[in-house]
């Protein structure tokens, strides 16, 4: 009757647990796929506006970014509370963003040079007349196509 | 007794716990963010060769002014009402040319779509916010045309097939099929938006 009494000991075998590393290292490269470390801080803030008829930008390589907003706390003792624009790392004025969309447009491959679009990351409440100026100097430069871009949204929550 | 199997295994039990760690560092610092926003092309800056006459019921004129006020054809708007009167304006077709447009065809407003043009201004002092929701009704007013008569031809949205022919992800073989599409509707309904040199004072 031995063989009858010994499978009583074993009671609920536990789950194996070897697969678990396969299964959270698929999940690891998963994320490490999708991640995109940023590559400039922002030094300004940036609380998009709203709105609704958007269009998504794709390809990133084909995007070059203009920030504008107020500066952060810790750059307001310097550079003041008025809306400025961030271009990379730096502040910089309106007359420089000529230059630097020229400079980041040879950075990039030939067959891109004249596809790209300008992004312009502008804080809600920011004023227009900034705006304009950089249109300008944009429309200067032959980078015509922009993108003003904003969260999803109902537009008339800006209003608010 | 010496060992004869060889080297023990290795304890792989605390490989998960170190994927663990790197998957939690992965997850904090990730930002899966796809940017979109309002495409928008700007004018260039060489004036046209030849001065084009423009009638001037087929401009219908936005003015922001700093408090975020609207002044449309010269009458005082409520932002809520920009987009039907927009769509009004664009789809008047008053020289009855117009097959596919419902309007009014009110002889004092847009002879054609084709013709029609939007003319935003702004101050230097308007706030970019009331400009973009400005921007998002205009553009959401020719979307509105365009989605009626994708929907008429096609049974489907423009916007949907103007994001599917832009989708890389899109086969080529349906890309190719909504290119002449999405260029229909858009030569339907061309997009004259123009923006003015703000005004200064």
């Amino acid at each position: 009757m031995a063989k009858f009494t010994k499978k009583k000991d074993g009671d609920l075998p536990a789950v194996s647990t070897a697969s678990l590393p396969d299964i959270v290292f698929m999940l690891l490269f998963f994320f490490m796929t999708v991640t995109t470390m940023k590559d400039s801080s922002l030094m300004v803030a940036n609380t998009l506006p709203n709105a609704s008829e958007i269009k998504k930008l794709e390809k990133k390589d084909r995007v070059i970014y203009i920030y504008v907003g107020t500066p952060t706390q810790e750059y307001q003792k310097v550079f003041g509370t008025e809306p400025k624009i961030q271009l990379n790392d730096k502040f910089a004025n309106v007359d420089e963003i000529g230059s630097f969309i020229l400079a980041e447009r040879a950075k990039k491959p030939q067959e891109l040079q004249n596809v790209l679009t300008t992004a312009l990351k502008v804080d809600k409440e920011a004023n227009m007349g900034l705006i304009t100026d950089i249109k300008q100097q944009l429309r200067e430069v032959n980078a015509l196509k922009v993108n003003y871009t904003t969260y999803e949204g109902d537009a008339f929550n800006n209003l608010q | 007794m010496p060992r004869r199997k060889g080297a023990p295994e290795v304890n792989a039990g605390s490989m998960a716990d170190i994927a663990f760690l790197l998957l939690i560092f992965f997850l904090v610092t990730t930002t899966i963010e796809t940017d979109a926003g309002l495409d928008r092309m700007l004018p260039p800056i060489e004036p046209p060769d030849t001065d084009v006459v423009i009638k001037q019921k087929n401009i219908f004129t936005v003015n922001i002014n700093k408090n975020g006020q609207l002044l449309v054809e010269d009458n005082l708007m409520d932002i809520k009402d920009l987009r039907k009167s927009a769509t009004a304006f664009l789809e008047n077709g008053a020289d009855g040319s117009c097959a596919y447009c419902k309007g009014k065809k009110d002889p004092s407003s847009s002879d054609n779509p084709t013709k029609a043009i939007i003319s935003l201004k702004n101050d230097r002092e308007t706030k970019y916010s009331t400009y973009i929701t400005v921007q998002n009704e205009l553009v959401g007013a020719y979307n509105d045309l365009r989605n009626r008569e994708a929907q008429r031809l096609y049974g489907q949205d423009f916007t949907t097939m103007e994001a599917d022919y832009l989708d890389p992800e899109t086969p080529s073989s349906v890309r190719d099929d909504l290119k002449d599409k999405v260029k229909r509707i858009q030569d339907m309904f061309p997009q004259k938006l123009s923006e003015a040199e703000t005004s200064t004072n």
